[in-house]
């Protein structure tokens, strides 16, 4: 079987949600698909035991004339069409012009310890409690920059964690410059502050990483560096956030053109290239949100919207949205500059702290290696299920070597996903080949 | 510009070349190796690795026996990931069975150690097999290797017995057409002595009076299932596939790795030259798969990738000296039996090179067959 619509738009975030309602307004036939079972993607996750933000309400509400095709995985990529996996079987879906939404993932950066279980994503450790998994008197330690971490740290509390502390690896002076610079931005300087007020009596360290993290069998104890020294800390969760990167795994294998930086200024994660209405290289192909460069929430929804109607020929509503873009975009530029990764982060790793978490490779197996399919070929890094997603990202990251090409599947599927939707000619020919 | 003199300089770091520079450096030659891109980075990282013995040509069957004896060798060395999984070639009916006895004797009287299996046997050593086929042959002391690391192994031993790599480098021009040893590499850099091209796919770049195609193949590997997979197996008919000359084939052939992972082939393909994987040929691939083992059906699929096969007109790869050349050498052209046959190819080639008499008759090899 084969849907067919106007405009795809893969990934349910507010990227996604936004580029639906702009393109179902113009009464194109719209899909919009997520690995999720519901509508919010990563930031919007579905909470069991507390109602979404009043934003993720009024997005997933305005859909209107909107097909949601939940827990559709796509796994691979045909001229006008993807290869979907659902819970019951595949199906191609096929597009007159498709929208790629599919959002951001945490950076990991590899540390001793930092494969240890209790040490989590803080993305990752926010979905799990959302699911209800249980942190109620758990003390946990968020660590890592940015905002981000008080987002985290506010929903970690309001499920009953025991929070000792928000480790920010930025200098006092750059968040403090950050924040006075939020007097530009009046909502985010109001949000920014009724998170500290959730999160009142939480120490909140700066210029501080997370060195090291211990334990046996689970996590016990990390130990924290500042400028007076290193201090040991026992606790049963860690919860990092360095960074988000864009996921370009789709764009990639669809053709669509990545920007690497410049050789002065490289980038060690590529975001999709996208031109003022948000098309790729690719025709008929449009990106909006994180995968085109980490931008925010804000810019993500503008875009969604500025790409939503321009893939359905509504060019002049999407231009009217461009010069809100610059601004987000701007917002997204100064966090980077003021919660840049302090380069101390990147020598944490020792010769023995695991790299590829899937094939139990070691930093000092990649030694020698200068680009990621030799080290594979040699000792497997980034051969297993999560497809170097986290190996190769923290290899790049570290500055080893960039992460090699994707290859469908996309994410690991079940065999018969591959065989069973669109019986083709070929089959007549494989049934007669003995 | 002087260039620097070697005994050998070995063109192309796959599977054939790097066994050539070892078994020359392990001789005590000065060997330079020159390879562009990743150690065994192209058909080699493509392999499925299997040491398999194909009966059907006696000059192939007789380079294989050779190789697969020096593949012992190397049965216990950890980058080999050598698993004596046995070969279980799969009939489905009686009159694809009828072909077993003659292929038990050609593989007996090649000292290949290989049994009929009825019906009962054939699902007591797989039970996953579909059922209503009907037996086998099973061969018990083939292998699996993993070829790219054992390339990597192979050329890092030829360097700690003096051998020298040229890395990111290719070569650009031979100068032993003109009667001259002289190698340029793409860098600038000349070398000069007997040379060995083993460049496989790529062979007409450097040689284009030698024909070869490149046969496009797919592989599918999964995620990690112990226990569900105990032999390599193959459907009898694979050789019809392996060795006909249809454009487009496919064949049922399972291997489980050490891992536990299942590696699922094979397709041939000649008229695809894009090294994209095509969703039609996978399709069909993985049918032929479910014909004989239904249950894979329900397995993660965690990679799919493509290579290509150096194929000759007739099959058989190109070992010995260039015709009308000054010092150069070719091995290359060995379709689907490259790593099976690697270790017994560098033999023979230093035999040749040396002047020694081979342990088996070169003649079949020579690339003199093909040039009028």
């Amino acid at each position: 079987m084969t849907l067919r619509f106007d405009v795809l738009i893969v990934g349910a975030g507010p990227a996604g949600l936004a580029a639906a309602q702009a393109a179902a307004s113009h009464g194109a036939r719209v899909g919009l698909l997520d690995a999720q079972a519901r509508l919010g993607g990563q930031v919007w996750r579905h909470d069991v035991r507390h109602p979404a933000p009043g934003a993720a309400r009024d997005a997933i509400n305005a859909l209107k004339q909107v097909t949601f095709l939940g827990q559709h995985q796509v796994i691979a990529a045909e001229p006008q069409r993807l290869l979907v996996e659902t819970p019951q079987g595949a199906e191609h879906l096929s597009y007159a012009t498709l929208i790629l939404a599919t959002g951001a993932r945490e950076l990991l950066l590899p540390f001793p310890g930092w494969t240890l279980p209790g040490v989590t994503g803080a993305g990752g450790l926010q979905a799990l409690v959302k699911q209800a998994w249980p942190i109620a008197g758990k003390r946990v330690v968020v660590a890592g920059t940015g905002p981000l971490l008080l987002a985290a740290a506010a929903t970690l509390r309001k499920h009953g964690a025991h929070l000792l502390g928000i480790v920010e690896q930025a200098p006092q002076s750059a968040v403090h410059a950050f924040a006075r610079q939020l007097l530009h931005w009046p909502a985010r300087a109001v949000q920014a502050v009724g998170l500290r007020a959730r999160l009142a009596g939480v120490p909140y360290r700066f210029g501080s990483i997370v060195r090291h993290a211990y334990g046996e069998q689970q996590l016990g104890a990390i130990e924290i560096e500042d400028a007076h020294g290193k201090q040991r800390l026992d606790c049963d969760h860690l919860a990092l956030g360095y960074g988000l990167l864009p996921n370009t795994e789709l764009a990639q294998l669809l053709g669509c053109a990545l920007d690497y930086g410049t050789p002065e200024q490289a980038s060690a994660h590529p975001h999709v290239i996208v031109d003022r209405l948000l098309r790729t290289s690719v025709a008929d192909v449009y990106a909006a949100g994180e995968a085109c460069g980490i931008g925010g929430l804000a810019a993500a929804r503008i875009e969604g919207a500025i790409a939503g109607h321009a893939a359905a020929g509504a060019e002049a509503a999407a231009s009217a949205l461009l010069p809100r873009r610059a601004k987000e975009r701007r917002f997204a530029s100064l966090l980077a500059k003021h919660f840049a990764l302090d380069p101390r982060l990147h020598q944490l790793a020792t010769p023995q702290t695991i790299i590829c978490r899937c094939e139990d490779v070691t930093l000092s197996a990649l030694d020698g290696f200068t680009d990621a399919r030799a080290a594979k070929l040699a000792t497997r890094c980034g051969m297993g299920a999560c497809q170097g997603r986290i190996c190769g990202s923290a290899l790049a990251e570290l500055g080893r070597f960039p992460r090699s090409g994707s290859r469908p599947p996309l994410f690991p599927a079940r065999l018969s996903s591959l065989v069973q939707a669109t019986p083709s000619l070929s089959d007549e020919i494989s049934r007669s080949s003995t | 510009m002087s260039s620097r003199c070697y005994d050998l300089i070995v063109i192309g770091a796959g599977i054939i070349g790097t066994s050539c520079a070892d078994a020359a450096a392990a001789e005590g030659l000065r060997v330079a190796i020159v390879e562009p891109g990743p150690i065994g980075g192209g058909s080699t990282a493509a392999a499925m690795g299997h040491l398999v013995a194909m009966d059907d040509d006696p000059a192939e069957l007789a380079l294989t026996r050779y190789s697969l004896h020096e593949w012992e060798l190397f049965a216990s060395l950890p980058e080999a990931e050598f698993s004596r999984c046995g070969t279980l070639w799969v009939a489905r009916n009686e009159a694809e069975a009828r072909v077993i006895p003659a292929r038990i004797a050609r593989l007996g009287a090649a000292k290949v150690e290989a049994h009929a299996i009825d019906t009962q046997n054939l699902y007591e050593l797989e039970p996953a097999l579909a059922p209503g086929l009907y037996g086998g042959l099973l061969v018990p002391r083939e292998a699996v290797v993993y070829p790219p690391r054992m390339a990597l192994y192979l050329a890092q031993r030829a360097q700690s017995n003096g051998a020298t790599l040229y890395a990111g480098r290719s070569a650009s021009k031979l100068g032993h057409a003109a009667g001259t040893d002289q190698v340029l590499l793409d860098d600038g850099t000349q070398l000069s002595g007997p040379t060995l091209v083993a460049t496989g796919c790529a062979l007409p770049t450097l040689l284009p009076q030698l024909p070869m195609r490149a046969r496009k193949g797919h592989l599918l590997i999964t995620e990690r299932y112990p226990g569900v997979l105990h032999h390599q197996l193959l459907e009898l008919g694979y050789a019809d596939s392996a060795h006909g000359d249809a454009d487009s084939s496919v064949a049922f052939n399972v291997q489980p790795r050490p891992t536990g992972q299942i590696l699922i082939g094979s397709s041939r393909e000649f008229s695809a030259t894009d090294s994209a994987v095509s969703p039609a040929m996978v399709r069909r691939m993985l049918e032929r798969a479910f014909d004989f083992m239904p249950s894979l059906r329900q397995l993660q699929a965690l990679r799919t990738w493509t290579g290509f096969r150096p194929t000759t007109p007739d099959g058989r790869p190109y070992l010995g000296a260039v015709p009308g050349q000054n010092k150069l050498w070719v091995a290359a052209g060995h379709e689907g039996l490259g790593v099976t046959t690697a270790l017994g190819s560098a033999r023979l080639m230093l035999d040749l090179l040396l002047g020694r008499t081979p342990a088996i008759d070169p003649a079949p090899y020579a690339p003199s067959r093909v040039i009028a």
